[in-house]
């Protein structure tokens, strides 16, 4: 065991745990941030999507050892008492069915429209490769980020 | 009993301008409901519906929800039938309780038409005792009043809210429901509209509750490896180095147990027996997987399975060939018409796999198992992702001996059903495990558990063989479906009903079925039965259309025959009308018949199951390298009148999906009892880009509402296989379509 110090949405934190425990698993179990879900373990679905430094890894392959930066999770992808665009649009298209694959739905397409506030469904299609959806709610979440685009740009014109 | 799954926040959303949402904690209603005393019904009233004088009306979801969009359906039947507005209404899962609310459960697509009737009584109930309650307050007759937006409002204009009449509505006598009366559909005002789903805010901000995410105070984790020769039993391991990996505090074999398999509901007999193993228990999830993945277990394979799919084939094949079976239909032209040498005859061979679940959360289940001290009776709580929770009870009977009422059980939301969670041989072990850890556990099986433990939807092969006389109709049809048995009984979703089209519809055919023993567990898969039958029956319809030189679409509608239904007096059988009606719209919305360029095809396929009657056609575009792009599926349904239009659309979109991800990319193989795939890089799931564009139309025939969960995906397969023949020629007669080299993109 040994101790790594954290940041996890905004707050800093110190974890006592084995080298090669997955960030996945030291957010869910010690941590009790049970929004990232495991799916594969391999990296192969994306249901574990979290982002360090505004870019989203798959946490079940992350050793705690090898995370350098800021993490947020689902819980943290918006301020409080708000929601992010994003959450708003996938109320608005009624995206999820099951539901646990959309924290990471989410979180890989946040990453995108924070590098790419207008994406073209081939960008979205680009960026959520990595991300199952057994469900199928592939084209609501196509809809719903284009939707969330126009919310970001919407701002962006009214700060203007 | 403590509560420990009640820490979820009840987040109330307000929009603000601009499109956000402000979040706000706000009490339980439940709570609220309680202190006010303004509980509104009789018993059975209560149980769904609560108002708070607040005007906050909750209403309990008693249906297990899995991605079904159950949860919102059914509360939409009892808001509008109260006259409530949906604005007003709180959601919440209703407690595991068969005294209230009866059997809980969520399978075959039977929520919707089992429950609407129950839900509306509940909702005209409701609504008749505010009235009576607005009558006395307002001293007017009921007759001059009328429910809606959420108020009791008479003729004059005047009005009283649900929540000013709460307290004084509890006290109205409960309406004989015989005598209530129905809005008039053309007054509905939520059913039939788009309704996002009420969870829909948990989970966007990841704080939903699924059976993974439970956390229980002093609970281990679990892990459980059973034996890759399916059936094997653990007879010791290296159970020192085990124990002495950091993280881990126990590790034991179980042995096999049968009792856990014994079921009230005949479906699920002998399907949750405790297999042998050995379980590791931790501190948390990473150090009993890390623990696992060392294991070096000593099995007794002696008893275990030997099923081999490479043998299934030639066995299939070799049947397939013989006049063997057993008879289930035959007509007297058959040999006659296949031995006139003026008709045509085809003769063919179709063969489909095995496939797993793969829910994206995998199995899990929590257990808390308290040994009865000082004379008490042992007694557990249980918290299990389950499309039938309730049914965990007489596991912990048969395999602990638990009495039923010293058991709780909670049933969570599910990350993905489709059959795989009717089933709790999962929730067996994490009892077992509980028992002899002395501890509250939470099991998670790793991906690769999930697909070795499946209950897979069954592979099978069916020969068909047809004759088309010279003016270019169908003289005789020879059907022969060989499927799968276990002790001579086939397998969940092996073999025919009996109201298979060829069966019910069409005059000359002879339809036989044999069967092979198999030890491979096998069970519900979404559309059991009817998502592999139809790929080989609508495919072949398909063959014959071409062989008599026709239009599939008038081909098809000649098949129908006259508008009838196939068995006079059931609302749940096929009615040939209603096929022809979907056939039609879905040609008209796909523009069916117009020419497509080489390379690029439309294909056709009808299916009647669950009561649906559903038609699609898919357009695909297919390159000389067999890469192909489904680019558009045009879906047109009748399931009677929708009520939630998102959730139905939803359904379909994601059936589509489901079924073109199975068609093209999954096939679980054994070899000598081992299932040779692994986790998602050797059973990939379709991708976003691979999706195509999905049109969705609804026929809102003037039939009973039935369900939508499973009937829009069987006829996925036999549309894009006629599709890729319509743009290259070749037919498919093999699933997966990786088989035949083709590849999705």
């Amino acid at each position: 065991m040994s101790k790594y110090k954290l940041n996890v949405n905004g707050e800093n934190l110190e974890v006592d745990v084995v080298p090669d425990m997955p960030l996945l698993w030291v957010l869910r179990d010690k941590l009790k941030l049970t929004g990232t879900k495991y799916g594969c373990g391999i990296a192969q679905c994306g249901a574990c999507t979290v982002h360090i430094d505004g870019l989203p890894v798959r946490s079940c392959v992350l050793p705690i050892s090898a995370v350098a930066g800021a993490v947020t999770t689902i819980e943290g992808l918006a301020g409080d008492g708000s929601l992010h665009p994003l959450q708003t649009a996938w109320m608005e298209h009624d995206v999820p069915q099951c539901g646990y694959c959309q924290s990471g739905q989410i979180m890989s397409a946040a990453a995108l429209l924070a590098s790419n506030s207008s994406p073209s469904d081939d960008d979205i299609d680009e960026a959520l490769a990595g991300n199952y959806c057994r469900c199928g709610t592939y084209i609501r979440i196509r809809a719903a980020i284009h939707t969330a685009a126009s919310f970001y740009n919407a701002d962006k014109a009214g700060a203007a | 009993m403590t509560h420990t799954m009640n820490r979820r926040s009840f987040l109330k959303a307000s929009v603000l301008t601009g499109g956000g949402f402000l979040l706000e904690m706000s009490l339980p209603a439940s709570l609220l409901g309680e202190e006010l005393g303004t509980l509104v019904g009789s018993k059975e009233l209560n149980a769904y519906i609560k108002i708070a004088s607040d005007g906050q009306i909750t209403i309990y979801s008693a249906t297990p929800e899995m991605g079904q969009g159950i949860k919102t359906t059914l509360p939409m039947v009892i808001a509008e039938e109260m006259g409530a507005k949906w604005e007003d209404v709180v959601v919440l899962d209703a407690p595991i309780d068969p005294k209230k609310f009866g059997m809980q459960g969520a399978g075959g697509s039977t929520s919707v038409p089992r429950n609407f009737d129950i839900m509306r009584r509940m909702g005209a109930s409701a609504r008749e005792m505010l009235i009576s309650a607005a009558s006395k307050s307002m001293e007017v007759n009921r007759e001059e009043l009328e429910a809606r937006d959420s108020k009791v409002i008479h003729a004059s204009g005047e009005s009283l809210t649900f929540g000013q009449l709460a307290a004084s509505a509890v006290r109205q006598p409960v309406p004989d429901p015989e005598m209530l009366s129905f809005k008039d559909p053309r007054s509905y005002t939520i059913i039939g509209q788009a309704i996002s789903s009420v969870d829909n805010l948990v989970i966007a901000t990841g704080r939903t509750e699924f059976g993974i995410d439970v956390d229980v105070p002093g609970m281990k984790y679990a892990s459980y490896t059973r034996c890759p020769k399916i059936g094997g039993v653990a007879v010791s391991f290296n159970e020192a180095e085990i124990k002495a990996l950091p993280g881990v505090v126990d590790a034991f074999i179980l042995q096999p147990d049968a009792r856990s398999g014994k079921a009230s509901m005949p479906f699920l007999q002998g399907l949750a027996e405790l297999q042998g193993g050995v379980a590791i228990v931790g501190d948390d999830t990473w150090s009993v997987f890390a623990a696992k993945a060392k294991l070096k277990v000593v099995w007794d394979e002696s008893s275990a399975s030997t099923d081999t799919w490479t043998t299934m084939v030639e066995n299939g094949r070799k049947i397939a060939l013989e006049a063997s079976g057993e008879t289930k239909k035959d007509s007297d032209r058959i040999d006659a018409a296949f031995a006139d040498q003026n008709n045509k005859v085809i003769d063919t061979f179709y063969q489909f796999p095995y496939v797993a679940h793969v829910c994206m959360e995998p199995m899990n289940c929590t257990v808390d198992f308290r040994k009865g001290v000082a004379g008490e009776p042992d007694g557990m709580e249980i918290w299990v992702p389950s499309q039938f929770p309730g049914q965990v009870v007489e596991i912990a009977a048969n395999l602990l001996g638990v009495a039923p009422q010293n058991v709780e059980v909670h049933g969570t939301r599910m990350g993905g059903g489709f059959g795989r969670r009717a089933v709790h041989d999962f929730a067996a072990e994490a009892m077992a495990i509980s028992h002899r850890a002395g501890v509250p556990v939470k099991l998670t099986w790793t991906r690769t558990d999930d697909i070795h433990n499946d209950f897979f939807r069954v592979g099978g092969f069916e020969q068909y063989k047809g004759a088309i006389d010279p003016e270019g109709k169908v003289a005789a049809l020879e059907q022969h479906y060989i499927g799968f048995s276990k002790g001579g009984q086939p397998v969940i979703g092996s073999g025919l009903r009996g109201n298979e089209f060829t069966m019910s519809a069409m005059k000359q055919t002879r339809v036989r079925q044999s069967m092979i023993d198999i030890r491979t567990p096998c069970g519900a898969w979404r559309a059991p039965g009817s998502n592999t039958n139809a790929f080989a029956e609508q495919s072949f319809l398909h063959e014959l259309a071409e062989l008599a030189g026709r239009d599939h679409v008038e081909f098809l509608i000649e098949l129908m025959g006259k508008p009838r239904w196939l068995d006079e007096g059931n609302v749940n059988a096929m009615n040939t009308g209603r096929a022809i009606d979907v056939i039609k719209l879905v040609a008209e919305k796909a523009g069916w018949g117009r020419s497509m360029p080489p390379g690029r095809g439309l294909g056709l396929s009808f299916y009647f199951c669950h009561a649906a009657h559903v038609a699609e056609v898919a357009e695909v575009t297919v390159d000389s390298k067999k890469n192909f792009t489904v680019d558009r599926v045009t879906v047109a349904v009748d399931v009677g009148p929708i009520i939630n239009m998102s959730g139905a659309i939803s359904q379909v979109q994601g059936s589509v999906v489901d079924g073109l991800s199975t068609m093209a990319l999954q096939e679980i193989t054994m070899t000598n009892g081992v299932i040779d795939q692994h986790n998602f890089d050797d059973y990939p799931v379709m991708r976003i880009g691979q999706t195509p564009l999905i049109d969705v139309h609804f026929i809102q025939s003037d039939n009973p509402s039935t369900g939508l969960g499973e009937p829009a995906l069987p006829p996925l397969a036999p549309a894009v296989t006629n599709a890729i023949y319509a743009a290259t020629g070749e037919r498919i007669r093999s699933m997966p379509l990786s088989h035949g080299g083709y590849r999705l993109v």
